[in-house]
């Protein structure tokens, strides 16, 4: 299909494209990498009046270490995360997850920024975040702030970004010692997750220490496991692992689709966490599948 | 005649591949004319509703728009509605089938308006402001449910949904039944599909209003059919169409086999308007419009000893015919209903079929058409046999494999040439290394863990070289089933082939060229290959059912020996010898002892051509014709094997190899062969694990793009091991079968018999198509004694 018209704009700053989103109303969007903005707008499912292409805002753009925590900017390039030498330690969990998104066409394109922005609850990266717990940084005309991805993404399609504000980048905690592993299951090698498990584990000589667990694609927006990552402290066993996964039937019912009843789907998410969760984990004897 | 085989059998690679490796195929989107405007369709987003009104005006005062018209408004450009060229009983039932629907949308995507504007944009953008009223009505869009007597009508002038059974009984079958020992009955769903070609569809018509010509390209397989209907939908007199299938047509599967809303209506506004249309399908767009394929529920139940040895068949099945009837439609299960007893022996056999409308998109011939369904149904069911007596399942295919020989008849009526199947399975079985599998999968099994393999098998054989028209005649087919070819040597020594064939991705010009060349003994690449344009080929039947080696290639053949017979004589006036006294070697005559005395086939073009000395009753020029009409159909065969392995934990199943061993008798090039195993084994494949198309009770298609339609990629398949067996047809003098379906008849079951044998440990005896890893998962719950 061919999209219903539009305006176009290149901003050539990040303050020039909050002024042309300002101007442009409601209706103007940015545009980032285009793979989840464009598809739908050849469908007119979305019809912005107004394009400001962020693109060529290299400030947006880089992946930096700064103490503790990662910087990505928003432009960050799937690509570019997956190969992103600063994501150390449990933060490892951004580049592996980057590394499985869509095929290298939409690697090279998709930016981590638009990911976070479109807010789709079948995306991989929102997941990642928010076991990281990591920040989402957004600049507007009234200036900038931080808001927790706990706290950013409210619902399918919807987040925390008002409109005219721009996502410019996400800091991420390190956490050096911990291992990660993302457990993405899907139908084709390039399509969305019916069910991803992202999980960070401090594994340490006693067992598991402290875990965390990101779920894609199993609610409205991503979604943490509290019980199951409470559960896995103390685990040493893949026993334990296994019986502290079947904590996730205790969140709210996922939805169902033409890929997967929500019954299959809380399955599905069981049998990911404990092969992630034994994959992060690294020890031997743990792995399973 | 004695000629030196230089290209045919060889791996010459295809001469269409660098135009279309580099960006220079010449596609229909890519045609431009002077004036030309573009048509969009406003189609109903109903499964069933009646047109209550229809409001243009909005669309007609848009920005660039000519004109928009209702179904009612163009209701008197039709002579006759979509033609329905196959009906297969005497009472079936055929609905009006108009372009543009006038009183009643009978499926989503059903047209009901169209716009017409100076560019492709204005015309979409202002087909959204056309005004429908309809009144929505309860739609059925299950087969079975539609076959149920409180069901919505989708056509009310009929009392029921049922458009006719056809029914085929050989032998005594109650009796066989009656003294079997075991008899196995299964029900087998097998999934709509949607055609996936490449290049979706697109149609320009111009009119010549001063003369009354028309020209009409379109995205066809069958340009020379469709210009005779044409004629009849839209009352033109035939001679003054003229049909072009573009040089390059990005595939088809059965989908361009066809005559189309969308063409019938290009011509219908090109003659009111005086001006070229175009119409390009997107690819959304072409799920609701272009036709699908399978959507048919099949019993199979097979009567056998304790030995396994098969005594009978009863098959009956219910096929969907969508919301009216397509070219070819009701013939499709036809096309399978000798073949549920595959390549097996049995005394007696029922088949019956019942073709049901339901409001959704018409379905037709996609790729095996009749063919795919029937063998799965015999490939699943001989293994459950299998099982049932306790008989390994490539031992139970061998035991009941028809003799080896020619014309062996089958019990499902026909008679098959060259059947040789053992070969194949066996061929299979060593590529495989049963014995290893075996052993590989008792240690999986011991082992315990969460990834189990299994092995399935299908023996098939198919019909192709479709075929003697008389024939079709019993069949009630409404064309016959030869071709055409010409072959004209040039001045210059080269030669043209004109055919009745119209590839869209086959690699026709390829393939002739090759056949050509060894019989004219020229150079490759000095033959030339014409096809698609009923003006330079004035005659032929085209491109479906794996038909056009075996018809059109032989008619090349063919046509080149009579081409030689000329030359021959022409030779024999100008070395003053008698004919006899020629030898004719790779494009040379020579006089017989006296080697150093010649004409080549150049030589003897240029002398045709300047007619300067001809022998008596000669004409100018070196060319010749034939029309093939072929005496039997062909029957290729194999043994294809497919190696899964299942998680049992996630009922995901990865396709780890895929074995192909089949038989086309002689091959013309390896290379293209190899390509239409492949791209049919994947399209088999993937109705096995991948495609499905979905309907929601009210008639939408869930699966409207690719996104939820799952069309697999590279990524899912395993390398292919291809090998083949050579026994030559003898029903044409090239032994030729062919191959374009072959994958796709072949594959699906293999793929859901290794499932199942992966998973026969847990009590898993059937997945239905598509297995999904839900399904596949619930499958083992339910073995396991869950609740799934
Ligand atoms: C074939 C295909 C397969 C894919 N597979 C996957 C997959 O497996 N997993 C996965 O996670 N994703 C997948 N994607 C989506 C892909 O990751 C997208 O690139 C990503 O979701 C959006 O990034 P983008 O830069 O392309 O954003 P765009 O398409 O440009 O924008 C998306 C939305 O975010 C807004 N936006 C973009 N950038 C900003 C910003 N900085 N601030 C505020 N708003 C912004 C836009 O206005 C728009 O509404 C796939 C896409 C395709 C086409």
């Amino acid at each position: 299909m061919i999209p219903a018209s539009f305006d176009y704009e290149r901003a050539s700053s990040l303050d020039e494209a909050l002024s042309l989103l300002a101007a442009g109303g409601e209706d103007a969007r940015p545009l980032a990498g285009g793979h989840s903005l464009l598809p739908l707008m050849r469908l007119r499912l979305a019809r912005p009046s107004l394009l400001v292409d962020i693109g060529g805002l290299d400030e947006l753009r880089g992946v930096h270490a700064d103490g503790n925590s990662v910087v990505i900017g928003a432009l960050t390039t799937h690509h570019e995360v997956a190969g992103a030498s600063e994501l150390t330690g449990g933060s490892g969990l951004l580049a592996r997850v980057a590394e499985g998104i869509g095929d290298p066409q939409v690697r090279h394109r998709g930016t981590l920024g638009g990911s976070v922005a479109h807010a789709d609850p079948a995306s991989d990266l929102p997941a990642a975040l928010l076991a990281l717990d990591a920040e989402v940084t957004l600049a507007g005309r009234d200036g900038t702030r931080s808001v927790a991805a706990a706290d950013f993404f409210v619902g399918p399609f919807m987040s925390a970004a008002a409109d005219g504000e721009i996502v410019t980048g996400v800091r991420v905690p390190k956490r050096e010692g911990w291992g990660s592993a993302y457990r993405k299951f899907q139908r084709r090698a390039q399509d969305w997750a019916i069910v991803g498990v992202a999980a960070v584990v401090n594994w340490t000589e006693s067992g598991i220490a402290g875990a965390a667990i990101g779920l894609t694609n199993m609610g409205g927006t991503p979604l943490r496991a509290p019980g199951v990552e409470a559960a896995l402290v103390g685990a040493s066993e893949k026993a334990q692992i296994t019986a502290a996964a079947s904590k996730v039937s205790e969140l709210e019912t996922p939805p169902a689709d033409e890929n997967a009843s929500s019954e299959y789907r809380v399955h599905l998410a069981q049998v990911l966490i404990a092969r992630a969760v034994a994959e992060a984990a690294g020890c031997p004897g743990m792995q399973s599948g | 005649m004695a000629t030196a085989e230089k290209y045919v059998g060889g791996g010459v690679p295809r001469k269409e591949d660098p135009k279309l490796l580099t960006g220079q195929g010449q596609f229909l989107e890519g045609l431009t004319l002077p004036g030309m405007l573009h048509a969009a369709l406003v189609r109903s987003p109903h499964g069933s509703a009646r047109i209550n009104s229809v409001d243009v005006s909005a669309a007609a005062a848009a920005e660039g728009v000519v004109v928009a018209y209702s179904g009612a408004d163009l209701a008197d450009e039709w002579a006759a509605g979509l033609p329905m060229a196959w009906p297969v009983t005497d009472d079936i039932r055929i609905p009006d089938h108009w372009p543009v629907a006038q009183d009643v949308a009978r499926y989503v995507g059903d047209a009901v308006a169209v716009v017409v504007a100076t560019s492709r944009n204005a015309a979409l953008d202002a087909a959204e402001l056309v005004e429908v009223e309809y009144g929505v009505q309860e739609a059925v869009v299950d087969v079975e449910a539609a076959l149920a007597d409180d069901a919505p009508r989708v056509h009310e002038s009929f009392d029921d949904n049922k458009s006719y059974t056809w029914a085929l009984t050989n032998g005594d079958v109650d009796a066989a039944f009656a003294k079997a020992d075991v008899v196995v009955s299964e029900r087998y769903t097998q999934p709509r599909l949607i055609p996936n070609a490449m290049e979706p569809r697109a149609v320009v018509a111009q009119s010549v209003p001063s003369t009354g010509d028309f020209t009409v390209w379109s995205t066809t397989q069958i340009p020379h059919v469709a210009k005779v209907l044409f004629a009849l939908t839209l009352g033109i007199p035939e001679g003054q169409i003229r049909v072009i299938a573009p040089t390059d047509v990005g595939g088809g599967f059965g989908s361009k086999l066809n005559v189309y809303a969308e063409e019938a209506l290009c011509i219908a506004l090109a003659r009111r308007l005086g001006r070229p249309v175009k119409w390009v399908a997107g690819r959304s767009e072409g799920y609701l419009a272009t036709i699908h394929g399978r959507d048919q529920i099949q019993q199979i139940e097979i009567a056998a000893t304790s030995d396994g040895d098969i005594l009978g068949y009863r098959v009956n099945i219910a096929a969907a015919m969508g919301a009216y009837l397509q070219l070819v439609a009701p013939g499709v299960p036809l096309l399978g209903a000798f073949l549920y007893c595959g390549c097996y022996g049995g005394e007696a056999y029922h088949f019956e079929c019942t073709g049901v409308f339901t409001n959704t998109t018409p379905t037709d011939a996609y790729r095996g058409a009749g063919r795919p369904e029937a063998t799965y149904a015999i490939e699943r069911a001989i293994d459950a046999l299998a099982r049932e007596v306790g008989v390994d399942p490539a031992e139970i295919r061998r035991r009941n494999f028809l003799p080896a020989g020619d014309m062996v008849q089958s019990p499902g009526g026909l008679a098959f040439d060259s059947a040789d199947y053992e070969p194949a399975l066996d061929r299979a079985l060593e590529l495989l290394d049963y014995d290893g599998f075996r052993s590989d999968q008792a240690e999986r099994r011991e082992g315990g863990g969460s990834r189990q393999i299994g092995v399935g098998f299908s023996s098939y054989v198919e019909i192709c070289g479709l075929a003697p028209s008389q024939v079709l005649a019993s069949l009630k087919y409404a064309a016959g089933g030869w071709d055409a070819a010409t072959v004209r040597m040039l001045p210059t020594g080269k030669a043209e082939v004109v055919t009745g064939s119209s590839p869209h991705g086959q690699g026709h010009v390829t393939s002739w060229s090759q056949i050509a060349a060894d019989a004219l003994g020229i150079p490759y690449e000095d033959v030339t290959v014409l096809h698609g344009d009923t003006h330079v080929a004035p005659h032929g039947m085209n491109t479906y059912g794996s038909r056009s080696l075996a018809v059109a290639g032989v008619a090349v053949h063919n046509a080149c020996d009579r081409v030689v017979d000329k030359a021959r004589g022409l030779a024999a006036h100008l070395l003053e010898v008698a004919p006899e006294d020629l030898e004719y070697e790779a494009g040379t005559f020579s006089v017989k002892g006296v080697p150093d005395r010649t004409k080549s086939m150049p030589e003897l073009a240029f002398a045709a051509w300047t007619a300067h000395s001809l022998p008596e009753d000669s004409e100018p020029g070196l060319e010749a014709s034939c029309v093939y009409d072929p005496p039997n159909f062909t029957f290729p065969f194999g043994t294809h094997v497919a190696v899964v392995e299942v998680d049992t934990d996630t009922g995901a199943v990865d396709l780890v190899r895929y074995i192909a061993v089949d038989d086309c008798g002689p091959v013309i090039n390896p290379v293209i062969v190899d390509g239409q195993v492949h791209g049919g084994v994947a399209q088999g494949i993937a109705a096995a694990l991948y495609e499905e198309a979905t309907y929601a009770e009210d008639g939408t298609l869930e699966t409207s793009s690719m996104v939820n339609y799952l069309v697999p990629s590279a990524a899912e398949f395993p390398s292919f091991e291809t090998d083949r067996t050579v026994t030559p047809s003898t029903s044409n003098p090239m032994g030729v079968k062919g191959i374009g379906e072959a994958g796709t008849i072949g594959s699906a079951p293999a793929v859901i018999n290794a499932i199942v044998d992966a998973l026969s440990h847990l009590g898993v005896t059937d997945v239905p198509m598509p297995a999904s890893p839900e399904r596949v998962w619930r499958a083992i719950q339910a073995a396991q004694g869950g609740e799934a």
